[in-house]
């Protein structure tokens, strides 16, 4: 497949680079995403994990039972707004 | 396509049928076990050589940590061998043609009370004897390296310029393909499951997995926290238990935080990885013991307040994404390494103290030249599980998180 079909928006991540991580042995989703740093990104492979399964499936790597370890949090939230958690969690115990 | 490949493919064997037999089976495929492999291999090729992991590559703490790469630590057995550990990272990328991403920025030790600087100026005071460019700064020094961060409550601060960090994926990976280039037998996805033993339970004499099993002499346990697990399998009761450790990274940011920052009254560490990410972590006492990889809340909630207290610039910076992995800790802070008295062929390199990583690449080397000439460095006595037994235990302070 062309080089330029992007499969992960955020890290770059091309329909290319997943089937050459398939041809050198990363053959099942949590080994692709680590070699590839789809999923890694702002959106933490909400867009394109779906995709990315099926091509690996397609390149001849292994059918995924789950999709990648979910990564809190679910949304990017500033520092300050967990260290304001923090402080509300010591002054109410 | 294929023109753009220059490396030759990795085999990452899941589909190979596992070996019969060999002269070696490291049990654990992270960075010290196929640091130990890539070792023994280029020095007695002859060798069957098999790595064995219970999932995929980076799936434990090699693939979980902050990727911080110092020499500057407290006692002298630490200091020689991560001095020649951070020299073994430089050349890395290099010697196994992949970028790892290093990094050296230095790490920055901050101490907020007199007694933590008094502390801090001994070990610094050891670490240039043996050569480090370690110095001790005051506040305002601390602040020109580090603009950001707020050093109103310091009192002193040790700086070495030479210490890093590296992304430790391509790490893990540059390693895989080297040992395969040198026909070391990789399987991923499969676990060990009972190792036999003959001579009475006296020696070594097969692993057994879910995928079939392998006579052989010699065990290498590089399984980090899962060692006591593997251990067990044997009925020897290794001291060493898991703890579960907190990380996170953040959206990237353009490049402006040198070195890493490290608090070791807090425990918090922060660097800015070559990504833009800062990642970092933060000690966490209340966390039960046993092998848990679960996130929570809490500890981003415990880490951001101490960072943002650290560097309030970064409170509006967002959080993108937290994991966990599992330290492997040991009663008096020093790894257990070297064959255990009781069974021949059983060989431990675990009980790293969340510091295998950067322990691994002059680890692995030594490892492999004591198996092979059967003559070690001093630290194979040292750090030997016997010490539990006769109580020369040692003594670390400079451990983070």
């Amino acid at each position: 497949m062309s080089d330029k079909v992007i499969l992960c928006r955020c890290e770059d991540v091309s329909a290319h680079d997943v089937e050459e991580a398939v041809a050198r042995g990363y053959r099942d989703l949590e080994s692709v995403k680590r070699f590839t740093g789809f999923g890694t990104g702002w959106c933490q492979g909400k867009q394109c994990v779906a995709l990315c399964a099926r091509l690996i499936v397609a390149a001849g790597g292994e059918i995924p039972t789950a999709p990648i370890t979910p990564r809190p949090p679910f949304h990017p939230v500033p520092l300050a707004h967990l260290a304001g958690l923090h402080r509300r969690q010591k002054d109410e115990p | 396509m294929t023109a753009r490949r220059a490396q030759p493919p990795l085999a990452l064997t899941t589909v190979a049928a596992l070996p019969d037999a060999a002269d070696v089976v490291v049990v654990g495929g992270g960075i010290m076990g196929l640091a130990t492999a890539y070792h023994l291999a280029r020095l007695d090729p002859a060798r069957r050589i098999v790595v064995l992991d219970k999932t995929y590559l980076c799936g434990g703490a090699s693939g979980r940590n902050g990727g911080g790469v110092r020499a500057q630590w407290s006692s002298e057995t630490n200091i020689r061998l991560m001095k020649e550990s951070v020299r073994l990272c430089a050349e890395f990328a290099t010697e196994m043609r992949i970028n790892v991403w290093f990094r050296q920025g230095g790490y920055l030790f901050v101490a907020r009370t007199e007694s933590r600087a008094r502390e801090l100026a001994a070990s610094v005071e050891l670490q240039r004897a043996h050569g480090l460019r370690t110095r001790m700064i005051g506040p305002s020094d601390a602040k020109k390296l580090v603009p950001e961060l707020d050093t109103r409550t310091l009192v002193a601060a040790s700086f070495n310029p030479d210490d890093g960090v590296v992304f430790p994926w391509p790490f893990v990976w540059g390693y895989a393909r080297a040992c395969e280039q040198h026909g070391v037998a990789l399987h991923t996805f499969t676990e060990v499951t009972a190792l036999e033993t003959d001579g009475g339970g006296k020696r070594i004499a097969a692993v057994v997995t879910n995928r079939g099993t392998i006579r052989t002499p010699l065990v290498v346990n590089a399984t980090g926290a899962w060692s006591p697990e593997i251990a067990r399998l044997v009925d020897i009761a290794l001291p060493n238990h898991p703890h579960r450790h907190e990380i996170c990274s953040t959206e990237p940011l353009k490049p402006f935080l040198r070195p890493l920052v490290a608090d070791l009254a807090s425990g918090l560490y922060f660097s800015q990885s070559m990504r833009g990410e800062i990642v970092g972590g933060i000690s966490n006492e209340n966390v039960p013991d046993g092998l848990d990889q679960r996130s929570s809340i809490d500890f981003l909630g415990l880490y951001a307040s101490a960072l943002v207290e650290a560097m309030p610039v970064l409170g509006a910076v967002r959080v993108l994404r937290q994991w966990a992995g599992c330290y492997d800790i040991t009663p008096d802070g020093s790894p257990i390494v070297g064959f255990i008295d009781e069974l021949d062929g059983f060989y431990q390199l675990c009980g790293f103290m969340g510091h295998g990583f950067m322990m691994a690449p002059i680890m692995g080397k030594l490892a492999a030249e004591h198996l092979v000439s059967g003559k070690g460095d001093p630290v194979f006595d040292k750090w030997n599980f016997r010490r539990f037994r006769t109580g020369e235990l040692v003594h670390e302070t400079m451990i983070l998180g």
